[in-house]
């Protein structure tokens, strides 16, 4: 074992558990750290760091599929279904009119889902520290906002004050206006939150379980032989099965927030 | 009773909600997939609403979860 590591555990041993909560600070990187706006701290991030990185990745992926090859390679074919996958999703969720949205979701989809993953990779074996910018609520509450902008956006654009008949479903009896128009506007309004908070919480809640499990891992394993056969054991096979369903809900994250970003933009489109 | 212990007592009871989430989707997957079974061939046509029932279920159990997490650490 690398001696680095064995410090390392020593000291978390020596604090007496792992800090499950220490792999989601902000820091500024190299020389960055006292950049600033108007007194505005503007620092490059390890946050905006792996931003980049799967901003770059996903760039690079999409364009090494679209060389437009009468036979397609494998590459082509894997970036086909992912287009294919999200168009089919618009197509049943919004109908015709939602071409024009494809190139949002589809974005929203590829970042949020690349940046999932990339978080997830066990990059600390070779002592680089993924970053998983989703796991923050300012990160995902951007996203959130702009998927709201759009739905706000086009709803006020397409129907303008009829818009406001969202509120009111189709063969509401007029004397329950006053309790369903307040209830759809309250639902309208936390939608955004609600996007952001289940995105951000997913990810944290896994992030923060796996180090959870590795903190008994290491403390287990420090109280020799016999707690490490009890309490280690289990719990590294329990990382790995965590690890498999954090995979997994990257996975279905992403794709709920693409589908319900797609519901919203056709409820303004349609309205009911 | 100690401030401290009550917010860790409050963490604990935020944990019932996460417990209860869970039922709510295994009970959204439970009825997919018994109705899935009756008709195989409509099934792939209503994955997009199960898993809208999916996010709606699992959103209140995420909700308990940050409410035990303000109560620890905030």
């Amino acid at each position: 074992m690398a001696p680095r590591y064995e410090r390392e555990f020593k000291v978390a041993a020596e604090e007496g558990k792992v800090d499950p909560m220490h792999q989601f600070t902000i820091e500024p990187l190299g020389s960055w750290a006292n950049w600033d706006m108007n007194g505005v701290n503007i620092a490059f991030t390890n946050s905006a760091l792996w931003m980049m990185i799967t901003a770059i990745l996903v760039i690079v992926f999409v364009q090494m599929g679209t060389k437009q090859q009468l036979i397609p390679g494998r590459w082509q074919v894997a970036v086909e279904s992912l287009t294919g996958f999200i168009d089919n999703l618009v197509q049943s969720s919004i109908g015709k009119e939602g071409r024009k949205y494809i190139p949002y979701i589809f974005t929203l989809f590829t970042f949020i889902l690349f940046g999932n993953l990339l978080g997830l990779l066990p990059l600390g074996l070779v002592g680089v520290h993924p970053f998983t910018f989703t796991s923050h609520f300012s990160v995902t509450g951007v996203l959130a906002i702009m998927s709201f902008s759009i739905v706000l956006a086009v709803g006020f654009w397409k129907h303008g004050l009829k818009f406001f008949t969202l509120f009111v479903p189709h063969g509401t009896p007029i004397f329950m206006l006053p309790i369903i128009a307040p209830i759809e506007f309250i639902s309208f309004m936390v939608r955004p939150f609600s996007l952001a908070l289940r995105l951000f919480v997913a990810m944290m809640a896994g992030h923060i379980l796996l180090k959870v499990f590795a903190g008994f891992v290491i403390s287990g394993g420090l109280g020799g032989i016999g707690t490490g056969l009890i309490v280690s054991l289990p719990s590294i096979i329990m990382m790995v099965a965590i690890s498999a369903l954090e995979i997994l809900v990257a996975g279905i994250q992403a794709y709920v927030f693409a589908l319900l970003t797609a519901l919203y933009i056709n409820d303004a489109e349609h309205l009911h | 009773m100690d401030a401290e212990a009550a917010k860790l007592l409050g963490a604990g009871l935020a944990a019932i909600g996460c417990g209860l989430a869970a039922l709510g989707v295994g009970n959204v997957f439970a009825s997919f997939l018994e109705g899935a079974l009756r008709n195989p061939g409509a099934a792939d046509g209503q994955q997009g609403r199960l898993f809208i029932g999916f996010a709606g279920s699992e959103l209140l159990g995420l909700l308990a979860f940050v409410i035990a997490i303000l109560l620890i650490v905030g």
